[in-house]
């Protein structure tokens, strides 16, 4: 039978049978649709990427104020569109990183000199030849005094910057093994001259280039035939990326067959629409994490006694349960989890203890006055529930938390980062250094818990210059314990990345970094 | 001067004075809120410096006087000037924004305004009997439940099981009209089942009060037909009622269809005027803002020119 099928499978792929005529010979020959459609997927692929067509993405995230400037870009739609016509030096991909713009990079001198050596030969899409001098300058504009670009807080520790020939050198005080993970910043795409010119042209090295652009409705991009990859990457003729912030019409155009794939798909209905008739759910665990943040040195949480009481009043399964509806993982108060490089997975996991708690609590001595944590929407969804599943599991254990529910508007100025206790979404880094660099290291913008520890800080440079894998997963762990035990923050869960594709699309793969294949799946699918 | 063409010069003149109030009102609005568009912009990503610099380059640092007062100059001289966000001239985004906000609310008052008023007569005609009810009934119906909600009900069935119109509003400048009809068809029968209570209520209501009058039971003893009597003489007398509503349900077509624009992702003014606010981008908000009120007081305004015209008493103020 299965011979039969395989066959079949096979003629489907060559076009001499319709996917129908396929579906329901398979079903009188007794196999569930499911198991036809997966058979049918291996035998796609096993042929081979399809060239041609269009892949027309629905995404979340996108406002009629959105620019292709990429240093102005924060939301969804015109990060995953930059991505379309343009290309970093380096990309987190699935495996570690993949070369771009630059071909291969090497680090010297205790990582501080890392040499990117760009790609021969290659072109921006208005026929200008790629230097290193573009590339030197694009650093620049994202890192000179004069920055407004949201990428200028990672690029701080840079030190010196300069073009040797066709190689880019950049020098750094302090060394740092995972450089080119920073160089993989969504923000620092390779414009021509650095984008100093007319940063919003969207000229790019991608494998498309951008046809039209209205600004939170769509973007649509054609096959760039220059592209040094041309070949083995962008199967389609055409991609379409459709601002779809609504997440009903996200679904309805999937579901209608008017996009291919839908990012953000709500964890109330993905195990429902997941069921439907040629919809494919696509989860990814990634490193991003809903939080809860007490600034370690403002009263009452500089008492490490209370914050351990809250800690152990989380009941994280339950969260992840009711909120992601089994869409992500626990949290283990840091914000490292197994997706990370170098993750140890020996550290404790935090158990939700109301005793644990109560005592801690008593050990505290706080008075009693209530523990003000304030929660919106817009701090990550299904925030304000989280919050009041938390009052009530503290509630049980005797600690008078209290929710104060701010307006969406205006959170991330007035309320994160400002106020000592709040829910709040951190999306993750690629690699340890950069996450604790971002919001743990004293001298942070972000340190959004008021973490200032000199032996930590200490720990982060020991292991950001160590080329030794083995003793930096030391290090990192006795971080990760240090946060664990006495951090401001409390990470009840890290939520998967919830996708779905129409079956027509092949070639999927997961990608930690970000929702629809870290945005590349426009780059590595094809349509059966 | 003719009264008509003095009371269009005074509402004129009148509209452009509220224009300013209206501007006004809104920068001190937007001044209010907290943030800016620098902050707005960065979001999580803003550390002291990117944002001095940021503000900088978008004129923040400023009194708001001076901001306001330049915004002024450029809209007087017919300049609307750049977005703070993206930088891209406001004149041609409102243009086509506008353009298509027109483009469904044209569409939808074609369909819902004479429908409105042809089932309105046809509820007094057939006053308390089955149509009057079945109309009534139904038209309450759909204007009671939230406009998403029929939106939702009508991409489910129309979009997702019947295939039989697209779930959301995709309308490229390129598309041929048939086509983009075709593809704004859910949007406007949207808005024309929310619209359509109102203005069919108005009508029959109108109508009604008309019909109690000593002139119609003279039309009803001289032997006209009950429709006829309801079109020569109860309907002119209803007209300026009824304009009034039907101008109300059109400026709502124009500024108030923000969630259907959602819904279908329709590119229209309103998704743009609330992208603007939440991103703090206040010239775009002040020139949004300017261009609904323009839409209402120009509606209002017709509206009672209309209500005039119609009514002799009216022409001739003592």
């Amino acid at each position: 039978m299965s011979n039969e099928l395989k066959l079949l499978s096979t003629k489907v792929t060559a076009g001499t049978m319709t996917r129908r005529e396929f579906m329901s010979k398979a079903a009188a020959l007794g196999v569930t649709a499911a198991v036809a459609s997966t058979m049918l997927a291996d035998a796609a692929y096993a042929a081979g990427p399809v060239k041609g067509g269009t892949f027309r993405m629905g995404i979340q995230g996108g406002e009629s104020t959105n620019s292709q400037d990429p240093a102005t870009w924060s939301s969804d739609v015109p990060i995953a569109g930059g991505y379309v016509w343009g290309e970093t030096l380096v990309y987190p991909g699935p495996n570690g990183l993949e070369p771009k713009v630059a071909e291969s990079w090497e680090g010297s001198n205790e990582a501080k000199t890392w040499r990117f050596k760009i790609r021969e030969g290659i072109t921006f899409s208005n026929g200008a030849a790629v230097t290193a001098e573009d590339v030197l300058a694009t650093m620049q504009r994202h890192s000179n005094e004069d920055s407004k670009s949201g990428a200028l807080g990672i690029m701080k520790g840079i030190g010196s910057m300069r073009a040797d020939g066709d190689v880019f050198e950049l020098s750094l005080a302090v060394g740092n093994a995972d450089l080119p993970f920073l160089m993989s910043d969504y923000h620092l795409i390779i414009q021509p001259n650095g984008g100093f010119d007319d940063p919003a042209a969207a000229i790019g090295t991608g494998l498309y280039t951008l046809e039209t652009d209205e600004p939170g409705v769509r973007m649509t991009f054609k096959k760039n035939p220059n592209h040094w990859a041309a070949n083995e990457m962008g199967h389609y003729d055409t991609v379409e990326l459709i601002a779809l912030n609504d997440a009903t019409a996200r679904t309805a155009a999937l579901q209608s067959g008017q996009i291919d794939s839908m990012s953000r798909v709500e964890p109330k209905i993905a195990k429902l629409l997941g069921r439907a008739p040629n919809i494919e759910l696509q989860t990814t665990s990634g490193r991003g994490h809903y939080v809860f943040i007490a600034h370690v040195d403002t009263a009452p949480f500089d008492n490490n006694e209370l914050r351990l009481a809250l800690k152990h009043a989380l009941n994280r399964q339950e969260m992840v349960d009711k909120i992601l509806q089994g869409f992500g993982s626990i949290g283990n108060d840091t914000p490292i989890n197994e997706a990370y490089p170098l993750f140890d997975d020996t550290i404790p996991q935090r158990s939700f203890d109301l005793e644990k708690a109560a005592a801690h609590y008593k050990a505290s001595g706080h008075d009693g006055s209530p523990i003000i944590l304030r929660t919106a929407d817009g701090a990550f969804p299904g925030a304000v529930d989280a919050a009041a599943l938390f009052q009530q599991t503290c509630q049980a254990a005797g600690i008078p938390l209290e929710i104060k529910r701010e307006p969406n508007d205006g959170y991330w100025d007035n309320v994160w980062n400002v106020q000592p206790y709040c829910a709040s979404y951190w999306s993750g880094r690629p690699v340890q250094d950069q996450m604790y660099s971002s919001a743990y290291l004293s001298t942070a913008d972000w340190n959004d818990t008021r973490w200032k520890r000199p032996e930590f800080d200490a720990m982060l440079l020991e292991a950001r210059a160590e080329l030794d894998e083995g003793k930096r997963k030391e290090i990192y762990s006795k971080m990760g314990r240090m946060l664990n035990e006495e951090g401001g923050v409390m990470v009840p869960m890290f939520n998967d990345f919830v996708d779905a594709i129409s079956t027509e699309v092949q070639g999927w793969e997961t990608n930690p970094n970000g929702a629809q294949m870290y945005w590349h799946a426009f780059a590595k699918t094809w349509k059966a | 001067m003719h009264p008509i063409l003095k009371l269009v010069a005074q509402r004129l003149s009148l509209g452009i004075l509220l224009l300013f109030a209206a501007s006004a009102l809104l920068f001190g609005l937007t001044e209010i809120l907290p943030g800016d568009a620098a902050q707005a912009q960065l979001g999580q990503s803003a550390t002291p410096e990117n944002l001095a610099n940021l503000r900088e380059e978008m004129g923040l640092n400023r009194p708001a006087l001076t901001r306001y007062a330049e915004w002024i100059g450029g809209i007087l001289t017919g300049d609307m000037g750049n977005a703070l966000s993206n930088k891209l001239p406001i004149g041609e985004q409102i243009g086509k924004r506008l353009g298509a906000t027109m483009f469904l609310a044209f569409w939808a008052a074609l369909i819902s305004v004479p429908v409105a008023i042809l089932l309105g007569l046809v509820a007094v005609r057939y006053l308390n009997r089955w149509p009057d009810k079945v109309i009534s009934g139904s038209t309450l119906a759909a204007i009671s439940l939230p406009e998403f909600m029929i939106a939702y009900i009508l991409i489910f069935v129309f979009a997702v099981k019947l295939g039989w119109a697209p779930s959301f509003a995709n309308v490229p400048p390129d598309m041929r009209l048939l086509e983009k009809l075709h593809s704004i068809s859910l949007p406007i029968a949207v808005l024309t089942m929310v619209v359509l209570a109102h203005m069919m209520r108005m009508t029959r209501a109108a109508i009604l009060s008309v019909m109690q009058s000593a002139y119609i039971e003279t039309a009803e003893l001289k032997g006209l037909s009950s429709f006829e009597v309801i079109r020569r003489h109860a309907f002119p007398n209803a007209v300026a009622p009824i304009v009034n509503v039907v101008m109300i349900n059109l400026a709502y077509l124009v500024v108030g269809v923000v969630v259907v624009e959602t819904v279908f992702a329709y590119p229209g003014m309103g998704q743009y005027l609330v992208d603007a606010v939440v991103k703090r981008d206040v010239p775009v908000v002040l020139t949004s803002g300017i261009i609904f009120s323009a839409v209402y007081i120009i509606l209002n305004m017709i509206a009672d020119i209309v209500s005039i015209l119609s009514n002799p008493r009216l022409r001739h103020p003592k």
